[in-house]
């Protein structure tokens, strides 16, 4: 897998995106536009699943470790 | 209902051709399927109706479809928010200032999509040529500087274009030009009147005997413009208090043939019998809407092959039907003319039925023949009821004479009466390429619709932008494809359409299929999920045996 070929893909890909979304068909400026605010959407979701995935995935552990903790707790 | 009733007439007419091929290719060893049918017994290949699944899109094609359509849409109502608060120039159509208070002409869906989806990949479309359409063709090279509002032509050439979009289907454009000639210097270019005033010349009786004989029917009667036969005759053969059960995705032509007789339409689904049984029943059963009396015609209109889906009408089936519920049974065989059937005469010898199954054929020459016209044929009654009755003959000047003379020379040719093999050869081509071209596509992945005998193939292409970029990037390998999208398909569903011709040569056909190949590759196209093949290479002499084979065991299936 060389550098060429992996460069060749990023631009396949590129290419599928713009298909998809109608954006090779825009005027240069409607495409600047659909890429900042998909850049943004996407650049949120990411930043909302960097800060709230690990604090949920603490808190539903201690949940459930609770719950079979009281279990235990009570079973013995 | 499989023999030919029309007698040995039909019989030995095909019989004779076969025997004269077999004649000329036994001293070759080249084997294909006319010897091996020759051989094997006299009857003419007939075929059982096929099976024809419209296969679906995986569903996140179908997602991202509709996607780029919201996004072009969102896309298109800003431009028309800006146009209309005149931040842009509006260069599509708008009303005059002093009609601002009217009704508004340009608000439906129908221009909403013109202005804002259409405009943007319309240089696809009305390409302008500049040669005569044969398997090349010349193209003005065309520019846009405003994003296809506006166009101008640059002066170059874009020469020998391979041309997979024109209904060339047996090569015949070009090929009498002194015939032609001739009869241009004897009669003129115009005829200057009617069928009924003095614009029946001998040519269109010579013209009209051929038919006649082409089709094995009792009379026929020739018309100016295809779309005209259509759409001045149906009104002539139905009626107000008449029903008309038309398929549903039947030509412009014919419905607006049906709409302007008046008679009561009703579609049934695309090439389903159950839908088309159940509608005459209902027909017979309620009666007129309203009165509840009998209908005085039901009329069922189909067509041989439908030119967006390349699907063959189940006739059997239709025929069946008819005689069951004694509907009257019209068939447009305006691609399927030339191109189907062992001798080319259409669905009707394709099916093996009687010539007196259908009762009235109508046909196009601007397909196969190489011309421009329509036909009528049927029972003598019907069609001297035409020629008086009919809306074209009465006021549509006649058949131009050198069209007339193009048409008589390449029926002649087709039927061999010009003393050759030649016509059943280059038919014999069309299938081989047709049988090839289909194969490979549909061996690299490609969802194509339709019967695997139609000249016609649409390859499913589903997004707006990967139609537009179809087009562009084939005209840049040199190669003129049709790419349709809606409203003449469903908006879902746009496709590329392939049209074969005799003409294609075996090397033409593998560039053609390179060029879909890496295509498809680019723009993520190959969307069939059934039996996908290792793409085996396109110029090794294996395809030709498995060709073949192919034929071979279709033969031993079919007996």
């Amino acid at each position: 897998m060389g550098f060429r070929q992996v460069k060749e893909y990023l631009a396949w890909l590129y290419f599928q995106y713009q298909i998809i979304s109608c954006c090779e068909v825009m005027e240069p400026w409607e495409q600047s536009m659909f890429n900042t605010i998909f850049l943004t959407i996407v650049a949120m979701v990411v930043y909302t699943a960097y800060v709230f995935i690990p604090i949920h995935i603490r808190l539903a552990w201690e949940f459930f470790s609770r719950i079979f903790g009281c279990h235990n707790a009570v079973a013995s | 209902m499989a023999n030919p009733g029309g007698g040995a007439v039909c019989n030995g007419t095909v019989l004779n051709h076969k025997k004269q091929s077999n004649g000329s290719q036994r001293g070759n060893c080249r084997k294909n399927g006319i010897v091996k049918e020759a051989q094997q017994n006299g009857k003419p290949c007939v075929h059982k109706t096929a099976i024809e699944p419209l296969e679906e899109a995986p569903l996140y094609t179908l997602v991202l479809t509709y996607m780029g359509y919201g996004i072009g849409a969102l896309f298109g109502y800003l431009r028309d928010f800006m146009r209309n608060w005149g931040f842009e120039k509006c260069n599509g159509a708008v009303e005059r200032e002093e009609q601002k208070d009217f009704v508004p002409l340009y608000q439906d869906f129908e221009n909403f999509f013109t202005r804002n989806l259409y405009m943007r990949i319309r240089d696809s479309w009305n390409r302008p040529i500049c040669s005569e359409p044969g398997p090349y063709f010349d193209i003005m090279e065309r520019v846009s500087d405003d994003y296809n509002w506006t166009f101008r032509f640059t002066g170059r050439i874009l020469k020998n274009v391979i041309n997979m979009g024109s209904y060339n289907f047996l090569g015949l454009t070009a090929s009498y030009i002194e015939q032609v000639k001739d009869v241009l210097d004897t009669y003129g270019a115009g005829v200057g009147s009617t069928r009924l005033e003095m614009g029946t010349l001998d040519k269109h009786k010579e013209l009209e005997a051929l038919v006649t004989k082409f089709l094995n029917v009792e009379a026929a009667m020739v018309f100016g413009m295809g779309f005209a036969t259509n759409a001045t005759n149906i009104p002539a053969l139905v009626g107000k208090g008449c029903l008309i059960l038309s398929d549903e995705l039947n030509h412009s032509s014919m419905i607006m043939g049906s709409r302007i007789s008046g008679a009561t339409i009703r579609c049934f689904k695309h090439d389903n019998l159950e839908s088309l049984e159940k509608n005459l029943r209902d027909a017979i059963i309620y009666g007129q809407p309203r009165t509840g009396r009998a209908w005085k015609k039901i009329l069922i209109l189909v067509e041989g092959i439908y030119s967006m889906e390349g699907t063959i009408v189940n006739l059997p089936g239709i025929v069946a039907l008819k005689k069951k519920y004694k509907a009257y049974l019209y068939v447009d065989e305006a691609h399927s003319i030339g191109t189907v059937g062992s001798s080319g005469r259409g669905v009707r010898e394709y099916y093996g039925l009687a010539p007196d199954d259908v009762d009235v054929y109508m046909g196009t020459f601007s397909k196969s023949f190489g011309a421009v016209g329509g036909y009528i044929a049927g029972k003598k009654e019907i069609v001297d009821y035409l020629r008086i009755h009919s809306h074209s003959s009465t006021y549509a000047t006649s058949m131009s004479p050198p069209v007339a003379e193009q048409v008589i020379q390449s029926m002649k040719f087709i039927m061999g009466l010009d003393g050759s093999t030649e016509g059943l050869q280059r038919l014999r081509n069309l299938h081989r390429n047709i049988k090839y071209f289909r194969g490979k596509l549909k061996e690299m992945g490609f969802i194509t619709y339709g019967n695997d005998h139609s000249p016609v193939i649409p390859v499913l292409l589903y997004m707006p932008s990967k139609i537009a970029a179809f087009a562009r990037l084939m005209l840049k390998k040199n190669i003129g494809v049709v790419v349709v999208g809606f409203p003449a398909t469903p908006m879902a569903e746009a496709r590329a359409r392939f049209c074969l011709s005799a003409l294609h040569t075996r090397e033409v056909l593998d560039e053609v299929l390179e060029a879909v190949d890496e295509l498809g590759d680019l723009l993520n196209v190959k969307y069939s999920r059934q039996n996908k093949l290792k793409h085996s290479a396109l110029t090794n002499g294996t395809s030709f045996d498995e060709e073949e084979s192919c034929e071979e065991m279709s033969f031993e299936l079919e007996d």
